[in-house]
């Protein structure tokens, strides 16, 4: 393992994410936004492991895992503002970053990356035998049925897949606890395949837990399902409702009458009354932690393991690379 | 008198109804949070936040229908319901022909549609096309908050499921979730009138499979619905400085179409034009032609429609929805020396 390429990795995809959050606050990038970050040290210990031949199959935050992956970052750039010399000739957007000649895939399609990447797996055992298929999901995302499928089928194929489960809590607005039944990596295991939770916010843990999977899918030894946790401090996409209300509680005042007037009327009586209120609660106060738990970032649990210097001069040429090609999009769209 | 946008509408009508109807359950990813206000007031039994699992969710909506219930199943954008159509086309909508008509499944599916923002083609798709096509689905489409809320009241009181579709461009909920439209530089073009509207104490409700006439002119006449209503009464200004009088009907319901108010408009027109956000071939555009045909209406026939996969560039988006310039460009083309002429191709780069 070398850190100090994993710490450089990661710096490229923090400064990218904060790159793309920027051009959409300034209305240059149209739609949603969902970034990735948080998400650094889980695409950069996995992607470390791919190769020519391998595939990726990406859910809406594709960004961090294609930046890893060697990408141009003035074509995605490009393909985010809208141009014809972006990725996607300005056709697809963030949420459907699709390049044929890196195998991957993005979709805004929640759970849909997982029977994409045993398509791509099986493609890969016919085609291009070692290589394999990466799937990227998010904890809501595994219980979609289409999932759960995949998970069964990966293992009646013994397909070449490694099934990454980026667990940050939440499902959208909602927290994922509330609408999980069992485990996660229970689940997994119950399909028969193996599977392991390791720590998504060092990058270290995620390096050596899907070399292990990759490797093993490599060798046909069949699919693993790792569950990574992280965080997700800008909430669902930018400018998300419940991170607005959590940060400027004016808003929350603002809204408060009107819900404690609808509640007042409630049919249901007291006790209903209160697990409503008790529910929203409990959501924005989690947001709330979200929001100041200092310890999610995984770029500083990282950098801390390297030699400040070398650490800061990664940082830099990360950095550096990132405003270079955020310039030169800029320059070629003219704005 | 309330001053709501069309997602509020709905949600006003549906706060009457539930207070009406105790049969009435929401179900949906993250309603507690998208109708707070429903869920504070008739609590976590009646609307409830369901997993990001749309199969299961929506089969259950059905299921609940079949029970009892009258479920409203949120499926947040229209473009998700493909994750769980199973339900839609083989259930929900067959039980009353399957059962002999001793069954039905009274429910409302619920979803955003719609483009315009720059979203992409995953997230902006109309498909009230798709969706009427299926035998036993009833399907509406409000232009404005007043007929929303007022469709919404029949939809919750009619004996079979109904698809209820809310355009985002009408919805300042929506913009605000999604587009983020209120950013600098970002220009969004909203249907004022179609997005805000006064609704009064008591909501009319308004009949499903009935259109409206939204403007009446002698020469030509252009059949629309949702944000296309708007467009197309934009285009008759411009059109009537070319003294080409415009007569707009606002289909609101796709299915069951209302064919006897749609050839009586045709009728005595030199042209009839479709607008519509939808695909083009094998849906309500050439639907409307079958019906039109079938009813023994001759009349010069053109559409302006979505003519494939919505792209995610503003600049390439605004050329495949039916804009203002394209719908003044298929008027002419339908009413002159060689109308019917199919709209030249408009992708920009394939």
């Amino acid at each position: 393992m070398n850190l100090a390429d994993l710490y450089l990795q990661m710096a490229r995809m923090r400064r990218f994410e904060e790159a793309l959050g920027e051009l959409w606050g300034n209305g240059l990038i149209s739609g949603e936004m969902h970034l990735g970050i948080g998400e650094e040290a889980i695409a950069a210990g996995v992607v470390a492991h791919l190769g020519d031949g391998d595939a990726m199959a990406l859910d809406y935050r594709p960004t961090p895992a294609l930046v890893g992956r060697g990408l141009d970052l003035r074509s995605l750039l490009l393909e985010m503002l809208g141009s014809e010399d972006g990725l996607c000739r300005g056709h697809g957007g963030h949420m459907h970053l699709l390049s044929r000649s890196d195998l991957a895939f993005s979709t805004g399609i929640v759970g849909s990356s997982a029977p994409m990447a045993a398509g791509l797996a099986l493609s890969a055992e016919r085609l291009r035998p070692g290589s394999i298929a990466v799937a990227f999901f998010g904890d809501g995302a595994a219980n979609q049925g289409m999932v759960l499928e995949t998970l069964n089928l990966a293992v009646v194929w013994n397909l070449p897949v490694v099934f990454i489960c980026k667990d940050n809590g939440w499902a959208v607005t909602t927290r994922s606890s509330r609408l999980t039944g069992g485990t996660l990596v229970g689940r997994a295991r119950a399909f028969g395949m193996p599977a392991v939770a390791a720590n998504g916010k060092d990058v270290r843990s995620v390096w050596k837990a899907s070399g292990a999977a990759i490797e093993r899918a490599r060798r046909g030894g069949g699919p693993t399902f790792l569950l990574l946790n992280c965080s997700r401090p800008r909430g669902h996409f930018e400018d998300d409702p419940l991170v607005r209300v959590v940060r400027h509680p004016r808003e929350l005042l603002e809204m408060l009458p009107g819900l404690v007037a609808k509640a007042r009327q409630q049919e249901g009586g007291p006790w209903a009354r209160m697990r409503s209120m008790g529910a929203m609660t409990r959501t924005l106060l989690r947001m709330a932690i979200d929001q100041m738990v200092i310890r999610w970032d995984p770029l500083p649990r990282a950098a801390r393991r390297l030699p400040a210097d070398i650490a800061n001069g990664l940082a830099e040429r990360a950095r550096a690379e990132v405003t270079s090609a955020v310039q030169a999009a800029l320059a070629e769209v003219g704005t | 008198m309330t001053r709501l946008d069309l997602t509020g509408a709905i949600d006003r009508a549906l706060e009457v109804a539930m207070g009406r109807d105790e049969r009435i359950v929401i179900i949906g990813e993250d309603v507690p949070m998208m109708r707070a206000a429903l869920f504070a007031r008739f609590g976590p039994d009646r609307v409830r936040g369901t997993p990001i699992s749309e199969a299961a969710f929506l089969g259950a909506g059905v299921g609940a229908s079949l029970g009892g219930l009258r479920p409203v199943v949120e499926i947040m954008f229209v473009d998700f319901l493909p994750v769980a159509l199973h339900a839609v086309i083989n259930e929900a909508a067959m039980v009353d022909t399957l059962s002999g008509g001793r069954w039905t499944a009274p429910m409302v599916v619920r979803a955003a549609c719609g483009g315009g923002y720059g979203d992409g083609g995953q997230h902006q798709q109309a498909r009230w096309g798709m969706l009427s096509s299926i035998p036993g689905l009833t399907v509406v489409v409000p232009s404005n908050p007043r007929d929303a809320a007022g469709l919404t009241l029949s939809a919750l009181e009619h004996d079979g499921p109904v698809v209820l579709l809310e355009h985002k461009l009408l919805s300042s909920f929506w913009l605000d979730m999604v587009a983020g439209w209120k950013r600098p530089g970002v220009e969004i073009d909203v249907p004022v009138d179609g997005m805000w509207g006064e609704l009064d104490e008591e909501i009319t409700a308004v009949p499903l499979g009935e259109a409206a006439v939204r403007r009446s002119g002698p020469d030509l006449l252009v059949v629309s619905l949702a944000v296309g209503v708007h467009r197309a009464l934009q285009a008759a200004e411009i059109l009537e400085a070319e003294g080409i009088g415009t007569t707009v009907l606002d289909l609101r319901t796709v299915s069951p179409l209302d064919g006897d108010r749609l050839s009586e408009a045709a009728i005595g027109k030199r042209g009839v034009l479709v607008v519509d956000e939808d695909y083009g071939p094998f849906g309500l555009s050439a639907e409307i032609a079958a019906v039109l045909a079938e009813r023994r209406v001759a009349i010069p026939y053109a559409r302006v429609t979505a003519s494939g996969v919505i792209p995610y560039a503003p600049r390439l988006e605004r050329l495949h929805m039916p804009e203002v310039g394209r719908i003044v460009e298929g008027a002419r083309r339908v009413l002159g020396a060689d109308g019917g002429r199919p709209e030249p191709a408009h992708r920009a780069d394939m």
